[in-house]
C-alpha cells in the first residue's frame, strides 16, 4: 500500500489545512487581468540516469508494463490547490497526453468505485432511470477528438509568462462515450423540458444547467480518454462532454441529470462564471470563442537567426478553424498560416508558418477566424465592447510575443485603461 | 445524428416535375449510417429507478421553489451557526477587511451593483441559489453536513447580514423563493452569436 501523503492524511483525519482552504474558495481559475503567481505548487526535479558514451556498446532494459517518459522531457503541469495547467509550450501536436490534461476542482478529486457507481436520469421523463458503468458502456459508442477550456483562461501581467502561465486551461483529448442523445432516447424525454442539470458526484456536487438542444445536438457522456479508461481527474468513471461549451458544464464524476422547463441558477451559473458588459452581468454563456496562441516561438525559448517555423494552436467553440493569420511585424501586416489537417470541428487546430527572422526585434502574434466569421479580437476591443471592468470570464484576445534582437522571446503583458 | 450526405442527380422523371430554374441542381439526401437502421427504439439497458433513489439524490433548489425542503431557520440562529461554521473562512462578519485576504469569498457587502468585492448582496441574483449551494457544498471541510434548518437559518442571517430581509424573518419553502435580490436585475442572457461581431 502506498503511504498517504501529507495532504491526503489531512484530508483522510477530517483536518483542513489553511492551504487546501485558501485554495478551495479562491477562484485561481479566474484570476485573470490582476494576476496571482503565488501558491504554486513546486514540481519535482526529474532524475536524469548516467548516459554511456555510446548506446550501441551496451544491452539496455528489456520491455516493462507501463511506459515512461524520457527523462530528458519532463512536460509537466503547473498546479496551484485547485487547478494545474497544460504545458502548451511542450506540445507537438494537438492531442494533450491524459497525464497533461489541465484540471479545475471545486473540492478537489473523488474516488469512485466504479462497480458501483450509477448515474441516475429523472425529472420531465417518460421512465426515470438509473444506469451503471457496464450499462453506459453497452449502448453504442462514438469517438469525438474536441478541446475542453475552462471559462476563466486569461492571464497577464509580466512579460516572464509562458503559453502556460496564460492560457494553460485549455486541453484536448480524443474522447469515446455515448452520444447523450441515445440515453435521453432511451429514458423518453418530455416536450415540456427544455433544460437539464447535471451533477458531479464530488464533494460539490457540482451543477450546472445545460439548454436541452445540446443534448440533441453533440453531447456526450465520455468514459474514455485517448483510448483508455479517464483520469479521475477528468472525472473517472464518466463525464459529460459538451463540445465547444466552456469547461465548467463538462461535468465530471457525473451521477444526476434532470430534466426541467426552467433553468436551476446554481451558484455555477450565476456567481460565478458569469462577467460585466457594461452596466449588465451576462450569465449563460456557453460557447468559447475563437482564439489562437502561438506556442513556439513563446517565453522562456529563444530564436536563432534564419528561418524559424512559428507554430501554435488555433480553436473555437463554435465550430471550425476558417484560417489562422499570423503577422511577425507587431500587427502591421498578416499573412496566412498553413493549417494542419484534419481541421475538426470546436477542436485545437495547430498552424505553423515560416518566418525568415533576420535579427530586428519586432512582435510575432496569431489571430484565428471561425467558420461563423468570428476574427479574434485585441483586449482593446474586448474592453470596447465589455467596458474596462472585464472580470476573468470568455477571454480569448490576441496574444503577442516580443522578439529581442538577441533572439530571447518575452510575452507582451497588455494593462486595461 | 450522424449522416452520409449523399449527392444523387435528379432522375429525367424528377426533372419533368421540378421548375426549369431548379432542374440541374443536384438534390442533398441524408442517408443514415447502416447500423443505425438495426437500432431498436430502446435498447433495454439500465433499470427504473425507485423513489427513494430519487429523492435521496434530488437535493436542487429553483427559483421557483421547487426543491425547496420543509423545515426553517431565522437570523438568530443563523447567526451563532455563522460564526462556528462559516466564519473561519469568510470572516467574522462576512466582509473583506483592508489588506487581509480571507480563504473564501467574502459574502456581505452593500447592495450597490458597482461595490467591490461580489457578494450575496451585489452579485448574487436569487436567494434559492444561496440555499442549494450551502446544503449540497458547504462548509468546505464538511460538504453536506448542514441540516435543513440550518440551511434556512445561515441563509436567513446572511441575507439580513446584506441588508435584504429584516432580522424577525423565518424562513422557510413559503417564503424563500420571494425574496427578490438586489443583482437580480443586473443579470442578461447571453447575447453573443457567433460571427464577426465582437461582444
Amino acid at each position: 500500500m502506498k503511504k498517504l501523503g501529507n495532504k491526503d492524511q489531512k484530508r483522510a483525519t477530517g483536518k483542513i489545512s489553511r492551504r487546501t482552504l485558501l485554495g478551495g474558495v479562491i477562484a485561481a481559475a479566474v484570476l485573470p487581468v490582476q494576476s496571482l503567481f503565488a501558491d504554486e505548487i513546486p514540481n519535482e526535479k526529474p532524475i536524469i540516469p548516467e548516459i554511456t558514451d555510446d548506446p550501441t556498446k551496451i544491452v539496455g532494459p528489456g520491455p516493462g508494463p507501463l511506459g515512461k517518459r524520457s527523462p530528458f522531457e519532463q512536460p509537466v503541469r503547473k498546479a496551484s490547490d485547485i487547478s494545474s495547467r497544460t504545458p502548451l509550450q511542450d506540445m507537438h501536436s494537438t492531442i494533450t497526453p491524459a497525464d497533461l490534461h489541465f484540471e479545475r476542482h471545486h473540492a478537489g478529486i473523488p474516488s469512485i468505485d466504479p462497480a458501483k457507481h450509477e448515474l441516475l436520469i429523472h425529472g420531465l421523463v417518460e421512465n426515470p432511470m438509473k444506469f451503471t458503468l457496464a450499462d453506459i458502456k453497452r449502448f453504442p459508442s462514438v469517438t469525438r477528438t474536441c478541446f475542453i477550456e475552462c471559462a476563466g483562461n486569461f492571464r497577464t501581467g509580466k512579460a516572464e509568462m509562458t503559453p502556460q502561465d496564460i492560457l494553460g486551461l485549455t486541453s484536448q483529448s480524443e474522447w469515446t462515450g455515448v452520444m447523450l442523445s441515445t440515453i435521453f432516447n432511451e429514458v423518453g424525454i418530455s416536450d415540456k423540458a427544455k433544460w437539464f442539470l447535471a451533477e458531479g458526484s464530488d464533494a460539490a456536487v457540482m451543477t450546472r444547467t445545460i439548454p436541452i438542444a445540446k443534448a440533441w445536438d453533440d453531447a456526450m457522456i465520455v468514459y474514455a480518454q485517448n483510448g483508455e479508461a479517464i483520469r479521475p481527474e477528468q472525472g473517472y468513471p464518466i463525464r459529460l462532454l459538451l463540445p465547444g461549451f466552456e469547461g465548467n458544464m463538462n461535468i465530471k464524476w457525473l451521477r444526476r441529470i434532470e430534466l426541467s422547463e426552467e433553468p436551476y441558477m446554481t451558484r455555477e451559473e450565476t456567481s460565478k462564471y458569469t462577467y460585466p458588459v457594461k452596466d449588465k452581468i451576462r450569465m449563460f454563456s456557453f460557447e468559447l470563442d475563437a482564439r489562437s496562441i502561438i506556442t513556439y516561438p513563446s517565453y522562456p525559448q529563444k530564436v536563432n537567426k534564419g528561418w524559424v517555423e512559428i507554430r501554435g494552436i488555433a480553436w473555437s467553440g463554435r465550430g471550425k478553424v476558417e484560417k489562422v493569420e499570423v503577422s511577425t511585424d507587431a500587427g502591421k501586416t498578416w499573412q496566412l498560416a498553413n493549417l494542419q489537417e484534419p481541421v475538426l470541428s470546436k477542436a485545437h487546430t495547430y498552424f505553423r508558418y515560416l518566418w525568415d527572422w533576420k535579427g530586428e526585434a519586432t512582435e510575432i502574434l496569431s489571430r484565428v477566424t471561425d467558420e461563423t466569421g468570428y476574427l479574434q479580437p485585441t483586449l482593446t476591443q474586448l474592453v470596447e465592447a465589455r467596458g474596462a471592468n472585464l472580470g476573468g470570464y470568455h477571454m480569448n484576445p490576441i496574444t503577442a510575443w516580443q522578439i529581442k534582437n538577441d533572439g530571447t522571446v518575452l510575452f507582451k503583458p497588455e494593462t486595461i485603461k | 445524428m450522424n449522416k452520409k450526405t449523399v449527392l444523387i442527380f435528379a432522375c429525367p422523371v424528377v426533372l419533368l416535375l421540378m421548375s426549369l430554374k431548379t432542374a440541374f441542381v443536384p438534390i442533398q439526401v441524408q442517408l443514415p449510417l447502416t447500423d443505425s437502421l438495426k437500432r431498436p427504439a430502446k435498447f433495454g439497458f439500465g433499470r427504473p429507478a425507485t423513489a427513494q433513489e430519487i429523492a435521496a439524490w434530488d437535493i436542487d433548489v429553483r427559483p421557483d421553489g421547487k426543491g425547496l425542503p420543509a423545515g426553517q431557520g431565522d437570523v438568530k440562529k443563523g447567526r451563532v451557526l455563522y460564526a462556528q461554521k462559516c466564519a473561519m473562512c469568510h470572516g467574522v462578519d462576512g466582509t473583506e477587511k483592508p489588506g487581509v485576504k480571507l480563504p473564501g469569498n467574502a459574502l456581505v457587502g452593500d447592495t450597490s451593483a458597482t461595490s467591490k468585492p461580489k457578494t450575496i448582496g451585489n452579485y448574487w441574483p436569487y436567494a434559492t441559489t444561496l440555499f442549494d449551494y450551502m446544503r449540497r457544498a458547504m462548509p468546505y471541510n464538511l460538504p453536506g453536513s448542514l441540516s435543513n434548518d440550518e440551511v434556512y437559518s445561515i441563509t436567513a442571517y446572511l441575507l439580513n447580514a446584506n441588508k435584504i430581509i429584516k432580522a424577525d424573518v423565518v424562513l422557510d419553502a413559503k417564503n424563500l423563493y420571494k425574496v427578490v435580490m438586489p443583482a437580480e436585475k443586473l443579470f442578461i442572457m447571453d447575447d453573443r452569436k457567433g460571427g464577426p461581431e465582437i461582444k
